[in-house]
């Protein structure tokens, strides 16, 4: 069997990033995907920010499988009956600026294989790696079945349930407390319903996220993405608290379904698929090794995962982490040493980029998030302010700011509210 | 709708070999069955007071595997190419 100079676990955005990145460079790569296509097992809310992909792939968009451009995103506190919006949209964006793209992955992960592809690694899809070859401590290449495949390398951007991770000795099993369950249906609507219902034009998208009654007051959100002719619609919620609290993500997404301002932004809609998936969402207190003798880890397989509330990343670190990953392994290859400390230029590599910096920035917001308020009391408190100051119901009216202060009241006292925002100030 | 039938209208390649392994009975002696909530394809039910797992909707997403602390869960991936096929995701 020909020894590659790489072999990359998971044909996702880390791993075809990587790929492509060396095999660029002229490096002997094979990727080895466990789905019968790239994308098979891959799900996510989804839209893709920032600016990795188009420094990888310049204006992919041109090509690639996009649904729509972000051109408007809005965020809603919702109770019971109720909502209050945060809604911003921006007609005259910078074209010179990466905008955001709402993307299905089973397409769009099929374009960036076939990509890898044309830069010359090679793509074996639907081959399941069992284990590593190992020679003393040093990883040396993968198994596959019976089959051995021999490496100098191996970096492993398998994915949020990543098996081999902890097999690799890179980490323990992530736990519950650090995981978010997302589920998702994408249903079918047709182009000028979505585009009238959103207010959109041409292929302009809209992000929709909500907070509150959708979760049942647990930790997590719903979320709406407009595809071209499709919605994606779904929850997210901590894993644990679904444990804790007996209930069923599975509910809770018709719970979302069923919310008066969320049933008239999908109604019609049929579905064409159900879909789930592990977000990692600690950030740096929950990342493994990122290396050891002849092995990286990518990805959300390490954890690359920025949610700070406002702001949800994954394939964006995906995509900047697997660069870091595929140089570190050109310049292994150059000195001809594939040694843990020669791989130290993976880590201090992600350093330098957005990746460890912003989710530095951001340490605190993973714990800041799991305060129950925010999914309960305040977005209960905002709404209930909202109808009693637009409320004319033939009394004299309260000053705005009592209103306020009486809305507040058996929801939490002024010193929570402080804290909480001073925690706020510090996490996001 | 019901959980298996938005499951239906998945694209799965249905393997012969199952890919979870359950020990039911250490399920009979959990009292907080982790794995009842943690499906999101409530691919483990209770039956005759047992818990029941099936592995054809499994979405693979792991939500088990990280729930349960009785160890009653093996968990290995779907042969290559088996499993589920999203065509959307």
């Amino acid at each position: 069997m020909e020894r590659f100079d790489a072999i990359v676990v998971g044909a996702g955005p880390a791993g075809c990033a990587a790929a492509y990145t060396m095999a660029k460079a002229g490096l002997n790569i094979l990727v080895l995907e466990r789905g019968k296509y790239a994308g098979a097992k891959n799900m996510w809310g989804g839209a893709l920010f920032g600016s990795a992909m188009n420094e990888v792939f310049p204006e992919f968009w041109k090509e690639a499988p996009v649904e729509r451009s972000v051109s408007r995103h809005a965020i809603s506190f919702l109770t019971k009956d109720a909502s209050l919006s945060i809604d911003y949209k921006n007609a005259h964006r910078d074209s010179s600026s990466c905008p955001g793209f709402i993307i299905l992955r089973a397409k769009f992960d099929q374009w960036m294989a076939g990509k890898v592809e044309k830069a010359g690694a090679i793509i074996a899809s639907g081959l399941e790696v069992d284990d590593f070859i190992r020679e003393g401590q040093a990883i040396r290449g993968v198994k596959v079945g019976g089959e051995e495949f021999p490496a100098n390398l191996v970096i492993l951007a398998d994915g949020a349930n990543s098996l081999l991770a902890s097999k690799a000795g890179l980490r323990g099993e992530f736990k519950a407390e650090d995981l978010k369950q997302g589920v998702k249906e994408v249903l079918r609507l047709p182009r000028e319903v979505i585009e009238n219902r959103f207010n959109l034009q041409g292929t302009e998208g809209a992000v929709m996220e909500f907070v509150g009654h959708c979760t049942l007051g647990l930790p997590g959100g719903g979320f709406i993405y407009t595809n071209l002719d499709s919605l994606s619609v779904g929850v997210v919620v901590q894993l644990s608290a679904l444990l804790e609290k007996r209930v069923k993500a599975s509910d809770l997404i018709e719970e979302f379904k069923a919310h008066p301002v969320v049933q008239n932004l999908i109604r019609g809609g049929e579905l064409l698929e159900y879909s789930a998936h592990l977000i990692p969402v600690s950030g740096v207190s929950m990342m493994p090794r990122l290396f050891a003798d002849g092995i990286m880890i990518t990805g959300d397989a390490a954890a690359m995962v920025l949610g700070t509330g406002l702001i949800l990343e994954g394939a964006n670190f995906a995509v900047a982490a697997g660069v870091a990953a595929g140089n570190a392994a050109i310049r292994a290859r150059e000195k001809n040493d594939y040694s843990s400390i020669a791989l130290q230029s993976y880590e201090q590599a992600l350093k330098d980029t957005f990746v460890i910096k912003d989710l530095n920035t951001f340490r605190e917001a993973p714990h800041f998030l799991e305060n129950e308020r925010i999914y309960n009391a305040y977005p209960q408190w905002a709404c209930d302010m909202m109808s009693r100051i637009f409320c004319s119901d033939g009394k004299p009216r309260k000053n705005t700011f009592q209103v306020v202060r009486e809305s507040m009241k058996g929801r939490f006292t002024v010193m929570q509210l402080l804290s909480d925002f001073m925690r706020a100030r510090r996490a996001m | 709708m019901k959980v298996e039938d938005k499951l239906a209208l998945n694209k799965f390649e249905v393997d012969r070999d199952v890919h979870i392994r359950v020990d039911e009975k250490i399920c009979d002696l959990c009292e907080p069955k982790h794995c009842l909530y943690a499906c999101p394809a409530e691919c483990y039910v209770i039956r005759d007071g047992h818990v029941t797992f099936s592995y054809e909707g499994c979405l693979e997403c792991g939500s088990c595997r990280f729930s349960c602390d009785r160890g009653a869960i093996t968990w290995v991936n779907p042969r290559g190419g088996f499993g589920i096929c999203y065509q959307y995701g």
